[in-house]
């Protein structure tokens, strides 16, 4: 009909920019799963005979379990014996530098903008980088280990530090917790570990940068977070993809220990290849997030998630603690055939705490955004609030909004607020802006940008612009 | 300056305008009045560019180009500046950084180098002190909010960071106490100049008292139905739009 709509879809449209294969020589085991697998998964890894036992007991439990169908996305069933469940970059041996690591893998990195080269970095951002299953580089080791600070991946954590591993891991995501959790404990490959000891102010920001490679695999890391008290830390995630026709799953588990007084702060921009226009490839996107707050804690999950042709994701908080804090805040886009069911847990235990939850769906094509979210008040939270608003935008007239909150309050004095609003972007507000002398692009790129800008603003800066750019959004609020 | 030669344009499948003819010279001020349906708003919505209008003959003609055959942000760009009768909210969007935005791509269509933060706020500082504008305006998102006074203030105050050749102001009393409507007035006054035209659409005279029209035109039934001077307003006023829709004679020139 319009001109003013044919280009915003234009707009909602452009390309999977990631989308390339770097040519590395892997050494993955053949497809299927069975117990045989999750014990070469751990020689291979050298693990500790607890691990193992670890591993085989969620084996057992997600044999025993159904995948959830729950939710509201659609994809074809997932065959958990065609998928090969390890692959590395074969070159990986035991790197001591940086200089170690696979010019290839390097290259690749550099493309995705994520620089392996410590002095070459302007911002201090330490990256622990992980090529389909296996962590590649880790930056800023030592400088940190100076602090006592550990940022490490997570096979080496086993290692070196097993005493801390074994005690925080599964403490806020059992094995048992889900189905796609329970495959995850079974099989998760490798994945970042952080600990910031007590009364530490991590100095920059952490960061992982995840990126899918080999064919036909999955795959499946493990985040272990711990924040001794009054520590503080701000971590970032960000994947992508090759462009592949197939469907490849990812089923990520991150646990997050924020102890009394700690502050954790986790950002995530997620753009894992969303599949072609008709639907076709993509990552399904099944994730796991979880974090425990003790007494006057903060957790905090902020996610810009634009990618993946199915997400199922709700990064959530236990507020254990007196006082503790626990927030969401989350930016959804789909477009295309993406579908996305996310939301977050908002669960309260201890006395005086407190939860926000700013949740902006964008939905454009065909693609189907669902905001579920469960804010759950126990009896022991005496003077419990939560504060929530779901806003859901559309773009054009084919695709949909959901919203799912569940509340459940078993303590009188708490208070929970839900908002929620469903608008479209207007053709009277593009035409407002056109006649202040701003493209449809531009116009377009405002209004959505004014719409995140709640969620943007809580991102850490660096991943703000790029949060900005993935939406095609230029800056905004540089004025007034 | 603009030159609008036997408009026709449609809304639907309904025929609102029916041959319009208006010129407007440099600096001169055009009062379009007419009763409710007339077709101002259309008027008004033709010449920016409006979506869902169609021009369905004549022409128009603006500083010696083919007005619509521009997209409605070249028309901006050019200096058509419209004062929409109802602002739209645009939530998260803050003022001053729309104004800015336009402002920029205003003054890159110049030719002008972009202003920077700083030659910006000078710049509108200035202008607010001419609409007695609060501050806190500004860093508000797009109309969010705002009163229908502080809506129309704005758009008037946009105008004078904008500074355009043709400026459309659509209703622009509407919604306004006697007060507000003294101010926007007293702004628009400010902004006369020998080199910036307006076309002021408006339904009731009062605003005219204020904005001293050069010429008044009455629109009925989708055609300038009678064209006079400052005093045609105050005729309207004491005797209503119905005698001049009963002599449709006087309508061709």
């Amino acid at each position: 009909m319009s001109t003013a709509t044919e280009t915003v879809e234009e707009l909602a449209n452009q390309e999977y920019k990631y989308g390339f294969v770097t040519d590395v020589e892997t050494d993955s085991i053949p497809i299927g799963l069975n117990e045989d697998v999750v014990r070469l998964i751990s020689s291979k890894k050298e693990e500790p005979e607890w691990l193992l036992e670890w591993r085989l007991n969620a084996f057992r439990v997600w044999l025993k379990m159904s995948e959830p169908e729950w939710h509201n996305v659609h994809y074809d069933p997932i065959d958990y014996q065609s998928i090969s469940y390890y692959a590395a970059p074969k070159k990986q041996i035991k790197l001591d530098s940086l200089d170690d690591v696979d010019p290839e893998i390097r290259a690749t990195f550099d493309k995705l903008g994520i620089s392996l080269d410590e002095q070459k970095r302007l911002s201090g951002v330490a990256v622990d980088a992980v090529f389909d299953s296996v962590s590649v580089a880790t930056t800023f080791k030592d400088t940190l280990a100076n602090l006592g600070i550990i940022f490490c991946s997570f096979s080496e954590a086993v290692r070196e530090h097993p005493d801390l591993v074994r005690k925080y891991l599964g403490s806020v995501v059992p094995h048992s917790d889900n189905f796609f959790a329970a495959l995850n404990s079974a099989v998760f490959s490798d994945g970042s570990f952080a600990y910031i000891p007590k009364g530490v102010k991590c100095p920059m920001e952490l960061s992982t940068y995840f990126r899918i490679n080999a064919a036909n695999t999955g795959q499946f890391e493990r985040t272990l977070l711990i924040a001794d008290e009054g520590a503080e830390v701000s971590y970032l995630e960000g994947c992508t993809a090759p462009q592949r026709d197939e469907n490849q799953l990812h089923a990520a588990v991150v646990e997050l220990v924020a102890l009394d007084d700690a502050t954790i702060k986790y950002s995530t921009v997620q753009n894992w290849y969303p599949g072609d226009e008709n639907g076709k490839g993509g990552i399904f996107n099944f994730v796991t997030k979880r974090g425990k707050a003790f007494a006057n804690a903060k957790v905090t999950w902020t996610q810009v998630e634009t990618g993946s042709a199915i997400t199922w994701k709700y990064p959530s908080c236990i507020l254990q603690g007196d006082n503790s804090v626990g927030e969401f805040y989350s930016v959804a886009v789909t477009n295309n055939c993406q579908e996305a069911d996310t939301g977050t847990k908002m669960v309260h235990l201890g006395k005086n705490t407190r939860s926000t939850i700013i949740s902006k769906g964008i939905s454009a094509g065909r693609g189907q955004n669902t905001y579920r979210g469960l804010v759950r008040i126990g009896k022991g939270a005496t003077g419990a609030r939560n504060f929530s608003q779901c806003d859901s935008l559309l773009i054009g007239d084919r695709c949909g909004a959901h919203t799912f909150p569940y509340l459940e309050v078993k303590n009188t004095t708490s208070q929970v607020e839900h908002e929620a609003s469903t608008s479209k972007i207007g053709e009277d507000q593009i035409f407002y802006c056109r006649q202040r002398g701003l493209s449809t692009e531009d116009a377009v790129n405002l209004i959505v940008n004014g719409f995140c800008k709640e969620v943007f603003r809580e991102l850490p800066m660096e991943f703000a612009v790029e949060a900005q750019k993935l939406l095609g959004v230029s800056l905004e609020g540089s004025v007034g | 300056m603009l030159e609008i030669r036997d408009l026709h344009a449609s809304a639907g499948d309904r025929q609102i305008l029916k041959g319009i003819n208006l010129t407007v010279n440099a600096g001169e001020v055009h009062a379009i009045m007419g009763p409710n349906g007339s077709g101002k708003s259309t008027l008004a919505g033709v010449l920016a560019g409006r979506d869902g209008l169609e021009v369905t003959g004549g022409t128009v003609t603006f500083k010696g180009q083919d007005l619509l055959d521009l997209e409605p942000e070249e028309r901006a760009r050019e200096g058509v500046f419209l004062a929409f009768q109802y602002p739209v909210e645009i939530p998260g969007v803050n003022n001053a950084y729309l104004l800015k935005a336009g402002l920029n791509e205003v003054r890159k269509h110049r030719g002008e180098p972009e202003l920077d933060a700083m030659d910006f706020m000078t710049l509108i500082r200035e202008r607010m002190a001419l609409l007695q504008m609060d501050d806190t305006l500004l860093s508000r998102p797009v109309n969010e909010g705002f009163s229908g006074g502080e809506k129309k203030r704005n758009e008037i105050f946009q105008m004078a960071v904008l500074e355009p050749t043709l400026a459309i102001l659509d209703e622009t009393d509407s919604g306004l106490d006697i007060d507000a409507l003294k101010t926007v007035a007293g702004g628009v006054n400010a902004l006369r100049s020998p080199d910036r035209s307006m076309v002021v659409v408006t339904h009731y005279q009062r605003l005219l008292n204020y904005i001293v029209p050069d010429f008044v035109h009455v629109l009925s039934g989708g055609r300038i139905v009678k064209s006079g001077g400052k005093e045609l307003a105050l005729e309207l006023e004491a005797k209503g739009y119905g005698w001049i829709e009963t002599e449709p004679a006087t309508a061709s020139v």
